[in-house]
């Protein structure tokens, strides 16, 4: 048995597939992951995300310190409630996680990392909290984290929830929170649509989501979680990027802030070195041309430029058609065709930029 | 939860067979082989007139989460494939024993019939792969 988040039981009577995910016992789907797909796209679809590891630092010099860690910088938060995707990086320059993190206030920042990722992140978390001085790190295993994603998702949430939600969730510009009550709603999301995340207190949560889907909004497994995410061309750490690639590397060089240069932020020597060096490999989409399926380290090969591999290869709902997020090397041009060996036989894929589906339309060319 | 029909045979590899009455057999594959797969997203068949032979595989089908091999049950010919499969792989998940079919052979061994398993024996094979 693995660890199971609040809202378990509730999978379990709405006919979850459960599967692992990251010694989580989590849903894969309640039907069909396609249909589930779609229906974030068409409509909206609540995720129980968790799983996630919620964290509060706080301190008097808590902005000097995510100064230090991430790799984005967070003096962009100049406003309270808003948030930053970030990446946390190792002395040389690998992923340790990608996380969002939301300034609250002065003494207060939250992070939200990945699930998979907890016990080394939080490691290296604290360790590097208690080398800083005068920080608290909490872990919120209080709270739980319900996802409401798609164009109709935000009318759903305040119907559900409450009309006292809509004027200050309604506000939010994206990528931003507001403390409403006992609710933590965030702008931010992995599907590409409009949508909340709530951060809710874990004995809330099998009431919120049933309030939910009393208001229409059916639940979503990781299974559509993934497509979704892949569509939007969001990377997904362990298959995008780990501790063995730079962020420069991963497609996330627009989330390094190398400027001001006096940042000394963990792993900056090496990036430092790699963007005057120049990054032999980039991370690009790609469209297969024909039937087929495309999927994880599957070889790509590039003509005239070298080899790369498939790092997140699915099938598109949206597009109905194989898509993937490749490393390849930096010669690799969008339009470009390369070659992926599908089962033995070759077949051609189109070098493409991502995201491949923004509020529920293709974005890519043809 | 799983469907078997007890009016087909079946064989270990999660095919399901019906015979027809002109000699053939229309082939597809289980409830709980489509089950286990979850959403199909490309289905490769054989074409008309492919010999193939008994348990070696002659198409595939893919899902989300997997690949699989579909295995010809008999030896003999293929007389005809689902051509709806290719536009809709979501059919096999839908209806695996009526409109999700994959294709017709005409059978060149009969005594490899009595190899196949009945819905009895197949259900007992899948519980004792849960095991």
């Amino acid at each position: 048995m693995g660890l199971r988040t609040p809202l378990y039981d509730n999978h379990l009577k709405m006919g979850a597939k459960i599967v692992d995910f990251g010694g989580w016992d989590m849903p894969l789907h309640y039907g069909s992951q396609i249909e589930e797909h779609h229906q974030v796209r068409k409509d909206c679809g609540m995720f129980d995300v968790s799983h996630m590891n919620v964290v509060d630092v706080k301190g008097a010099n808590v902005r000097g310190f995510f100064r230090l860690l991430l790799a984005n910088n967070v003096d962009k938060l100049k406003t309270k409630g808003k948030a930053l995707y970030s990446c946390m990086l190792t002395a040389k320059g690998g992923v340790i996680d990608d996380l969002i993190v939301y300034y609250m206030d002065d003494q207060w920042f939250r992070v939200v990392m990945n699930a998979a990722t907890r016990e080394k992140d939080m490691v290296w978390v604290n360790a590097a909290a208690k080398e800083f001085g005068g920080l608290t790190v909490t872990p919120r295993n209080d709270m739980a984290m319900i996802a409401v994603q798609g164009p109709k998702a935000k009318e759903k949430v305040y119907q559900a929830l409450g009309e006292a939600l809509r004027a200050p969730a309604g506000a939010l510009k994206p990528f931003h929170a507001v403390t409403v009550g006992e609710l933590f709603i965030a702008t931010t999301g992995y599907t590409g649509e409009d949508g909340f995340e709530i951060i809710l207190p874990a004995k809330a949560a099998s009431f919120t989501w049933q309030m939910l889907r009393e208001a229409g909004v059916p639940p979503i497994g990781l299974g559509a979680r993934d497509t979704l995410r892949l569509e939007a061309g969001m990377n997904l750490y362990g298959a995008d990027m780990d501790e063995t690639t730079s962020p420069l590397e991963s497609g996330l060089a627009w989330t390094v802030a190398l400027e001001p240069t006096d940042r000394k932020f963990i792993g900056r020597e090496v990036l430092d070195k790699q963007k005057a060096q120049g990054v032999p490999q980039q991370l690009v989409g790609l469209v297969l041309e024909g039937k087929g399926m495309l999927r994880n380290h599957q070889k790509v090969v590039c003509n005239g430029t070298g080899e790369g591999e498939i790092t997140s290869g699915s099938f598109s709902p949206t597009l109905n058609q194989a898509i993937a997020l490749a490393r390849v090397p930096a010669a690799v041009k969008t339009g470009d065709r390369c070659i992926v060996d599908l089962r033995g036989k070759s077949a051609t894929v189109r070098v493409v930029t991502y995201p491949f589906v923004r509020h529920g339309k293709s974005c890519i060319s043809t | 939860m799983s469907h078997v029909p007890k009016d087909l045979k079946y064989t270990k590899t999660h095919e399901w067979l019906k015979s027809n009455s002109d000699g053939t057999f229309t082939v597809g594959i289980t409830h709980h082989a489509q089950d286990l797969m979850g959403d199909m997203v490309f289905v490769e068949l054989p074409q008309k007139g492919t010999p193939v032979s008994a348990g070696k595989e002659c198409g595939v089908v893919e899902s989300v989460k997997a690949a699989s091999d579909v295995y010809a049950p008999l030896s003999g010919e293929i007389v005809e494939a689902n051509a709806v499969l290719s536009d809709a792989p979501e059919t096999v998940n839908k209806d695996c024993y009526g409109a999700g079919w994959m294709f017709r052979l005409k059978p060149g061994k009969p005594a490899e019939l009595d190899s196949l398993l009945d819905a009895k024996a197949y259900e007992a094979w899948v519980a004792s792969e849960k095991h």
